[in-house]
């Protein structure tokens, strides 16, 4: 009977995200629809001009213009309409910097490896941070505080001058990971123990870095919780009543941890436009390595193809993050 | 003139709680900001970089884009003649470590200055007028935070034109345009607390216009949280800028530190062990950050003076045999309200600092 009462208002405050999410979707398209057309310059001129030496047909010159809304005769209304009947028929337009391969491919291919990198990343970090600031939060004015002011700075420098030195101190120097790229130059990788850690063995630097960078956030944000949490009653009470320290840390970080999960829409957009700058330095053949080769090469249905890509995926963490909440939270489902 | 209000604002507020509480010297409270080291590091490291901003192309040595010689073709170690070496083309990296502040913190300040006078704006409307008119811009503002920044400037800086790349006030106005949002939450959260205190009804009563209470009774109250902001908006545009123009997304002959960084990168200095090509910027900016982070975080510790690891727990106050009333004043430094009352038990655990993380039931 309990189920039966509380599952309805966490059906509506996970649909009321969801809501909140498919708008941000539609916005996001169509701020990507009007960007080429508000800002001055010719995007199809300047995609012409770096296509040289391929052969561009009428039908794609069309597709472009219609794309970035010049030289077309349509409406404005109607290229509007045609840029979504193109998005939801999963046409992102032709990528031509990569022989007028489909985008879609193209971002296909890209997309495993951010995922990898990035998620692995991020989970180590949350779960990093996060302790981490349970235990700034409990030592409260020991040494670890110290920390602070380090991870500050930490967060402070930009994620690829973090990279930069990183690949100076261990991969040149100390000569313990590889400096660049996602794997060896294997003739044909093929799926064996050799290539998976071989790929694992490129993957730690640029992780370790995105972790180094990001984990301060959720230090401070925890830390900052956890110490207005320890303050409480009921944790008085456990003390009062003679519970082991750890055990009434456990009971307030449970509490505490609440905000940096809700937080975390606010982390992600962060973590991965530096995780994409961390890719370009390692030349980590992810989308943030690929946005940055459709800039110069004027690849502008690539570029426009992998930020759409890029806001799905972090619509798709925060609706992750959501669920884990309303799970977490039972007064989400108590009250609308 | 918003400065001057608030301690004239502040000022009144000592009286106030002398009064009341004479306990609460203003000795006591006068030192209260300056004494953390944290403020000393801060503030000093931001005057020193807003100095170097203003001076540093005066006092760098060369000219930061002269080529110094045209036969060689490696980047250069540090020397007497070089302090902190040459670049591949042969420019001075100390010279050009001097002059790429200027505009690095200009973009940042305008970026900052643009998306707080924006945050204020959505943020305090939404919270003051509520309704439907809170509801469409609380949306907006949540809808900028969660689209994701960086990939959207590179969106834009992709098309911009590269003519149009190095122009420092308009790189700002586009990094503000995606910097705004968090301000504005947080504006408008406690601008929602503030419109039912009993000092802005009786303005309200008084006949006082919509505008005028904003203005007058609510916006003085939100400098502090105002103030965080703003650092974090410069905090987020000295990233951003530096990240545009590492990506030689903004025209990188533009001397900025972004720029320096670009171009270690394009002579492979990681991978060469060109250190003073990438070290020198990259610290700049990491230095410049974290002032502006450390400034921050007392701010938020001032609003929420629970987070102050040198202030007293409430364990460590009753040891120390503070009462409970005695540590009440601390709460109204911020000057949230003039009138004292107790300290409301909702509002209190989710302090305005902390607001940013809490969605409480509704999320």
């Amino acid at each position: 009977m309990a189920s039966g009462l509380t599952r309805g208002p966490a059906v509506y405050a996970i649909s009321r995200r969801i809501g909140f999410y498919v708008l941000t979707a539609i916005a996001a398209v169509t701020i990507t629809f009007f960007i080429p057309r508000v800002i001055p310059g010719n995007p199809v001129e300047s995609v012409l001009s770096h296509a040289q030496g391929q052969i561009i047909t009428r039908q794609t010159l069309h597709a472009l213009q219609l794309q970035f809304g010049s030289n077309t005769t349509e409406g404005l209304w109607g290229q509007y309409v045609h840029f979504w009947s193109n998005l939801l028929h999963g046409n992102l337009g032709v990528s031509t910097s990569n022989g007028m391969v489909p985008v879609a491919a193209v971002i296909r291919g890209a997309l495993p490896w951010t995922v990898g990198l990035v998620g692995t990343a991020t989970v180590i970090s949350f779960i990093l941070g996060t302790l981490l600031g349970i235990l700034v939060a409990w030592r409260r004015g020991s040494w670890l505080d110290t920390l602070l002011p380090a991870t500050t700075f930490f967060q402070a420098a930009p994620y690829f001058f973090l990279a930069f030195l990183a690949i100076d101190l261990f991969a040149i120097k100390l000569g313990w990971f590889p400096p660049e790229r996602a794997y060896g130059q294997l003739d044909f990788p093929a799926f064996n123990w050799t290539y998976i850690s071989d790929v694992l063995d490129h993957a730690i630097l640029p992780a370790l870095t995105i972790v180094v960078a990001s984990a301060a956030g959720w230090i401070i944000g925890m830390r900052n919780v956890m110490i207005t949490t320890m303050d409480e009653d009921y944790v008085l009470i456990g003390q009062a009543k003679g519970l082991p320290k750890r055990r009434v840390v456990w009971y307030a970080a449970r509490n505490a941890i609440l905000p940096s999960i809700s937080g975390f829409s606010l982390a992600i957009g962060f973590v991965v436009s530096g995780a994409l700058l961390t890719e370009i330095v390692f030349s980590y053949p992810g989308l943030g390595f690929l946005m940055l080769t459709a800039v110069q090469d004027a690849d502008f249905a690539l570029l426009q193809g992998i930020f759409l890509v890029i806001t799905l995926g972090v619509l798709v963490a925060n609706l992750a993050a959501d669920f884990v909440y309303v799970f977490l939270d039972p007064r989400t489902r108590q009250e609308a | 003139m918003a400065i001057g209000n608030s301690t004239d604002l502040d000022r009144a507020q000592t009286a106030d709680l002398l009064e009341l509480y004479p306990n609460a010297s203003a000795r006591r409270r006068r030192r209260r900001l300056p004494r953390s080291p944290k403020v000393l590091i801060g503030l000093t490291g931001l005057l020193a970089f807003l100095v170097l901003a203003v001076i540093g192309p005066w006092i760098a040595p060369y000219d930061p884009s002269q080529t110094f010689s045209t036969t060689v073709s490696f980047p250069q170690p540090p020397s007497a003649a070089h302090w902190l070496g040459t670049t591949q083309q042969q420019q001075d990296v100390f010279s050009q470590l001097l002059a790429g502040g200027r505009s690095t913190i200009l973009v940042a300040f305008v970026a900052g200055l643009i998306a707080t006078v924006l945050s204020v704006v959505v943020g305090v409307a939404a919270g003051y007028f509520g309704g439907l008119a809170d509801d469409l811009l609380s949306m907006l503002a949540n809808l900028f935070l969660i689209l994701p920044a960086l990939p959207l400037l590179i969106v834009i800086f992709g098309f911009l034109p590269p003519s149009q790349g190095s122009d420092d006030v308009l790189i700002g106005l586009i990094i503000a345009i995606t910097g705004w949002a968090f301000g504005a939450r947080v504006l408008r959260a406690q601008t929602l607390s503030l419109r039912t205190r009993d000092y802005v009804d009786s303005a309200r009563i008084t006949g006082e216009r919509g505008w005028r209470i904003i203005g007058f009774e609510i916006l003085p109250n939100l400098i502090p949280i105002l103030a965080s902001s703003f650092l974090f908006t410069v905090l987020y545009g000295v990233g951003t800028y530096t990240a545009l123009a590492f990506l030689g997304l903004v025209n990188p002959n533009h001397v900025s530190w972004g720029g320096m960084l670009f171009y270690a990168q394009v002579a492979g200095a990681e991978q060469s062990g060109y250190w003073w090509l990438f070290i020198p910027p990259g610290l700049a900016v990491a230095l410049l950050g974290t002032c502006l982070a450390l400034l921050n975080f007392s701010i938020d510790e001032f609003i929420n003076p629970r987070l102050r690891a040198a202030g007293l727990s409430r364990r460590r106050a009753r040891r120390a045999g503070v009462t409970g009333a005695e540590r009440l004043p601390r709460r109204f430094v911020l000057g949230v309200t003039p009138v004292l009352r107790s300290v409301p038990p909702a509002g209190d655990h989710r302090g305005p600092a902390g607001e940013n993380l809490s969605h409480g039931g509704t999320r």
